[in-house]
């Protein structure tokens, strides 16, 4: 039973990982730099709990969420696809511009300046019922989306694209890839992906908090770093990072490793990885390159 | 001024102005939708940070702090690096401070304690920029990657200090140093009063312009950029590629790690955790306004500052988030234009030359445009 539960509090603390992970893995693999996962993920917690307040429809909340990942994707892909910005400092912008919006629309909308009221869900949260979990939908759209992804990247045609304008642009525009309408669809992908995630983590805790995703976008990079860009490795990057949190929360009370040892494992294992310690992990060969 | 030199200006100057017109429009929209005047608000802006000694004063201790972390950006920019970690060395440099001035016996002489406690920042920041520049030059681990998680470490490491070792019962915050302080402007000139800006700013503007000095006057600053533009021509003509980046990545550290000296010192008397609260992040936007020259980091220091600070002011009227929308708009706007404005601008540069070449005295060019590697592009391949 005590398995259940630790496999039960690991998925759910996975989930919004798998979804970020897997919008990093869609466009790193075409060549676009993920540092905006957070921002994507802030903006679709902070869509989600908009569409469910004003619906009372947890299905509307994902599809608002979804929206607004979109259009902060979008502008992601304007800048760096149309006028060729900097893609880490456009993701560091993002980010930045991400929490300001959500802060500013959190005071337009709801006048205050830390959370949003409460609105529905799709329940099982609880999880003193690890079964009540399997009744929230986005779990299961969560759990399938690396494998989902792994199968568009490796077995389809819009897959191999993505694969070769993040490899070699060149050598895929000479046989008529259309390289940049790739690159839009992946950024485009990987924002409501990232999206999806943020929507779990507001519908899950019923309301938006400011700067609620704390980091995890970055995890889900790390994740994807890790996984080496391989969407069925950093999802289980990100079950193995879920893992590590969960065994922190269970053992706080027994206070045998301190809570923030246990925070950086994510960032200490990826640091080890691209140093190639232990096998080197090579990102696309053309992550960052748009502007030639 | 020839058509190369007005080239390269037009080219650091107008995305700026780009990015201006950019935010009044977006501030104007913004505050239209909160339903005020947009005229109001930015004299209130206005009003509140340049109009008076106090708004002043609390632009330019900000400004103290955004100008390390930018300057620590574009170091590393120079050389070809993104230094995304400079959030985490501000962290390390102003908890380096902190511990110096705990350290040190009560009494010390100031001006001893003060560089003390400055040198153990920079060493701080310094260390916590070694270890991305370590794992560049001797494993090829990219840059970006390995500050971001840096940041991550250092301030979940501080974290654990600060709560598990060093704090002041029921705060996260270390006991008041015991030498080391940085007097406030305010003790020397009154109108300053109430304003935390501080002599850290004396040696912040020293700090620029030795790093500005060191960038093209020296020739190990001249290597640094010349490994930033080309490293394998640099390699080639005998400069060390890898040493040169554990250099800039270590300087570009303790840059940042010495805006930890401004709160700490300046301000608190204490290290405080979390502290850093964006400066870090903010440096990239300063160094990417600043075009990566110190002259251009102080300027565009100053302008993050006016709205940081601005957006307390008007806080009253619209919520300060307006600021942070802006900063973002700020740097979309920037980063967005630089590619543009530099096509523009070396397609004009080129039909003025055709025109000359064209005309019966067939007079030569006068030079042309260098073929430069984005220097605010950190991604090597």
């Amino acid at each position: 039973m005590t398995l259940l539960l630790f496999l039960a509090q690991t998925i759910r603390i996975a989930v919004p990982y798998l979804f970020a992970a897997a919008g990093g893995a869609l466009a790193e693999r075409a060549g676009i730099v993920s540092l905006s996962l957070e921002g994507f993920m802030l903006g679709g917690a902070f869509g989600a709990v908009i569409g469910a307040h004003y619906t009372e429809s947890a299905w509307i909340g994902v599809v608002a969420g979804v929206v607004a990942g979109l259009v902060l994707a979008g502008i992601h892909a304007v800048c760096t696809l149309r006028f060729k910005a900097d893609q880490i400092v456009t993701g560091v912008a993002i980010n930045l511009f991400a929490v300001g919006i959500t802060r500013f629309l959190l005071q337009l909308a709801f006048d205050s300046s830390s959370n949003s009221p409460r609105v529905v869900g799709f329940g099982g949260e609880n999880v003193g019922g690890a079964l009540a979990l399997a009744s929230n939908p986005l779990i299961w759209l969560g759990l399938t989306a690396m494998p989902t992804l792994a199968f568009i990247v490796y077995r389809t045609t819009f897959g191999l694209r993505v694969r070769a304008v993040g490899e070699h642009p060149d050598a895929a525009a000479s046989v008529g890839v259309p390289v940049n309408r790739v690159r839009y669809v992946a950024v485009l992908g990987s924002g409501a992906l990232a999206a999806l995630g943020g929507t779990y983590l507001a519908l899950d805790q019923h309301q938006f908090t400011d700067s609620m995703t704390a980091g995890r976008g970055f995890i889900a990079l790390a994740a994807v770093i890790f996984g080496r860009w391989d969407p069925v490795r950093a999802g289980i990057a990100c079950l193995l990072f879920a893992g590590a949190e969960t065994l922190q929360i269970r053992l706080q009370a027994a206070q045998i490793i301190p809570s923030q040892f246990v925070a950086m494992i994510p960032y200490v294992l990826t640091i080890v990885a691209v140093a190639g310690v232990v096998g080197r992990s090579r990102p696309p060969a053309a992550l960052g390159r748009t502007d030639d | 001024m020839s058509d190369a030199k007005r080239a390269a200006l037009e080219e650091a100057i107008l995305p700026p102005l780009v990015a201006l017109a950019v935010v009044l429009v977006a501030g104007d929209l913004l505050i239209l939708v909160y339903g005020e005047a947009p005229g109001a608000v930015w004299r209130m802006l206005v009003d509140g940070t340049w109009g008076n000694a106090y708004g002043i004063g609390q632009v330019l201790y900000k400004a103290t702090t955004l100008t390390c972390t930018g300057l620590a950006v574009a170091v590393a920019l120079r050389a070809g690096l993104f230094n995304i970690g400079a959030e985490g060395q501000l962290a390390a440099g102003g908890f380096g401070a902190a511990l110096m001035g705990l350290a040190l016996p009560t009494g010390t002489p100031s001006a001893l304690a003060i560089a003390a406690c400055v040198l153990a920042a920079a060493l701080c920041g310094g260390a916590v920029g070694a270890v991305p520049g370590v794992l560049r030059a001797r494993f090829g681990a990219h840059e970006v990657i390995v500050t971001i998680m840096m940041n991550f470490i250092v301030l979940a490491l501080l974290n654990y200090v600060i709560a598990a070792k060093l704090h002041v019962p029921e705060t996260l915050h270390t006991p008041a140093v015991r030498a080391g302080v940085v007097p406030r402007l305010a003790d020397s000139i009154a109108a300053f009063h109430g304003s935390a800006v501080n002599w850290t700013i004396v040696v912040v503007a020293a700090v620029v312009i030795g790093v500005a000095w060191y960038l093209f006057r020296t020739r190990a600053g001249f290597e640094l950029r010349a490994v930033g533009l080309q490293p394998a021509a640099a390699e080639y003509g005998g400069v060390s590629v890898s040493r040169t980046w554990l250099g800039a990545l270590a300087l570009s550290g303790a840059i940042a790690g010495l805006g930890g000296v401004n709160f700490v010192l300046g301000y608190k008397g204490y290290y405080e955790d979390g502290f850093a609260g964006g400066a870090g992040f903010l440096g990239i936007a300063v160094a990417l306004v600043g075009r990566n020259h110190p002259l251009g980091v102080v300027i565009a220091a100053l302008f993050f500052a006016t709205l940081s600070q601005g957006g307390l002011a008007i806080n009253a009227m619209v919520p300060k988030q307006i600021v942070e929308v802006l900063q973002g708009i700020v740097i979309l706007a920037v980063a967005a234009s630089v590619p543009e404005v530099r096509r523009l601008v070396r397609k004009a540069a080129g039909t003025r030359r055709a025109g000359t070449t064209a005309a019966p005295t067939g007079a030569q060019p006068e030079a042309q445009p260098v073929a430069q590697p984005d220097p605010q592009r950190g991604a090597p391949s």
